[in-house]
């Protein structure tokens, strides 16, 4: 496959193979030696859409499988109705050369869906013993103006991953995608599919603008911490949101975007007392970095000390109940000072309450050794970062690939 | 110490413009003709460690601002070519390897010598 360049030579690839793009993560995996504890990815990827032909046999409304059928076949020229377009080019205009090349990728006709083959690939050569696999395009599925599509697509997606993609991998899990913007199906999606295999928790994109606090998820939150799973939040981007419509480029776009709802959702979450009617609810907040965090918590104590009437709930300050959440690394800022990330690590109690995550295959990606590099973790916080942590929040067994695991003491 | 001659290929077989990997080692080393000039270097990212000399080989791009100070749009600088890391897009100057976007990381640069009809980096 030839990749455009700016210049006159192009770059021709004759075979692209993830685990020869990965050789320098397997490396780090072999010096490091990962293999003496588990790695476990509470964010990555794969592309759907590629399957999208299966998916919509599992949807359940006929009208719209009828739509999804037409346009994840021969199509008729107009965009897919099912996914909304959001402007945006996550590879930098084919610079991260796996989006391009992803579907030259060769795997084994074994009856194995392709998308289990890319997965292990990948999590195979950074020593990730066991992940929690996400959709992509329908990250920006809650901006979808039918409600109706969005449950739909949930339904369809999360039936298809748990009978075609985990009962197949025990090493792939997933949180069920929740179709937030109606609070009935969201119920239904936990009631119908919450004890599935493979399904380890619940996650709402983070992209919308539904307010967390509507009386009409409380149900909803009752039956998670009634099952013991956690509830995560897993930011995406808007360009088109009426602030972020202000940038002109993706970086901020990104940059901004990817923070700003969980920074609204977390606040709000907070501020309503939700921690203290869920005292058992474990929350997660994914793909949003770290810095929004110590951030978000200065800035709520600062005001909650003045204004603690609009928020009677709470019985602590806001950082106080921002320490019992989680957080998951990616993509992590790496500051030219690192005593500002260690500062970070300390006021998020990240030896308990950070979960690595590679968020694999997408663009800005973290291997391992962001966690296990750092100079001021000691080797017990590195394994409990990169494995242990959720191992314990998500109940995960790793006795088929560490029969005599036991944690770091 | 002295230096060893590690042979990349012959002459013929990097044109203007080509790229070659060789093993040196337990890593590689990407090996360029540009513009008639040969380049080398490790192929390890100061970021993550992706496999850096796997990507695309880009032109700068800058910005086009006006006297008057309004923008104008961008252009690519053929003058000066990135060699661009495939996994994250960190970019780096060809001609130091230098990570643009902060000169404190760079790519681990080699010799390379032309003799007779092949192309030999110096480990």
């Amino acid at each position: 496959m030839e990749l455009p360049t700016s210049d006159i030579h192009k770059m021709t690839v004759e075979e692209f193979d993830t685990a020869k793009l990965l050789i320098n993560a397997a490396r780090q995996r072999d010096e490091r030696k990962y293999h003496q504890f588990p790695i476990i990815d509470i964010d990555c990827h794969h592309y759907e859409n590629e399957s999208m032909a299966e998916i919509v046999q599992f949807i359940e409304d006929p009208v719209i499988r009828h739509t999804g059928l037409v346009y994840s076949g021969k199509g008729t020229g107009a965009q897919t109705p099912l996914l909304p377009g959001v402007v945006g080019y996550q590879d930098m205009a084919g610079r991260v050369t796996r989006y391009p090349l992803r579907k030259t990728e060769r795997t084994p006709a074994d009856g194995k869906h392709r998308d289990v083959h890319l997965s292990l690939k990948w999590m195979d050569a950074m020593g990730v013993d066991y992940a929690c696999l996400f959709p992509t395009p329908m990250l920006l599925l809650g901006l979808h103006p039918q409600a109706e599509v969005e449950v739909a697509m949930s339904r369809a997606y999360n039936r298809w991953l748990i009978e075609k993609i985990m009962a197949d991998e025990p090493r792939i899990k997933t949180m069920l995608y929740l179709p937030f913007n109606d609070p009935e199906a969201t119920y239904k999606m936990v009631k119908d599919f919450g004890d599935k295999k493979g399904v380890c928790g619940f996650m709402v994109v983070s992209t919308r603008y539904k307010p967390v606090h509507d009386n009409a998820y409380m149900k909803t939150y009752r039956l998670i911490e009634e099952m013991g799973k956690p509830l995560s939040f897993h930011a995406s981007y808007n360009w088109n949101d009426q602030m972020l419509s202000n940038t002109n480029r993706f970086l901020v776009a990104h940059a901004l975007g990817f923070t700003f709802f969980n920074v609204v959702h977390c606040a709000n979450w907070i501020v309503n007392a939700l921690p203290e009617r869920f005292p058992k609810l474990k929350v997660v907040w994914i793909e949003s970095g770290l810095a929004w965090i110590p951030w978000l918590m200065q800035r709520l104590d600062n005001d909650y000390k003045m204004r603690s009437s609009e928020a009677p709930g709470l019985k602590k300050l806001p950082s106080e109940y921002m320490q019992d959440m989680f957080y998951t690394n990616q993509p992590m800022e790496m500051p030219s000072d690192m005593s500002v990330l260690e500062c970070t690590f300390k006021m998020i109690k990240a030896e308990t309450q950070l979960l690595w995550c590679s968020d694999y295959p997408h663009w800005d990606m973290d291997l391992p050794s962001v966690i296990y590099d750092l100079p001021f973790l000691d080797e017990k916080a590195k394994r409990n970062i990169l494995g242990e942590n959720s191992r314990k929040l998500f109940d995960i067994d790793v006795s088929a690939r560490y029969p005599n695991y036991k944690p770091m003491t | 110490m002295a230096k060893t001659e590690l042979m990349v290929c012959k002459s013929g077989e990097l044109k203007d413009g080509d790229r070659k990997i060789i093993p040196n080692g337990k890593s590689e080393i990407g090996v360029y003709r540009v513009k008639g000039k040969l380049y080398a270097y490790q192929n390890l990212c100061g970021h993550q460690g992706g496999p850096a000399c796997e990507g695309l080989l880009m032109a700068k791009v800058e910005e086009v601002i006006a006297p008057d100070k309004t923008y104008q749009g961008m252009r690519f600088n053929h003058n000066e070519m990135h060699i661009v890391c495939p996994w994250h897009g960190w970019e780096y100057d060809l001609e130091t390897g230098h990570m643009v976007a902060d000169r404190k990381f760079r790519l681990r640069k080699y010799d390379v010598v032309e003799k007779g009809d092949a192309v030999y980096v110096l480990v």
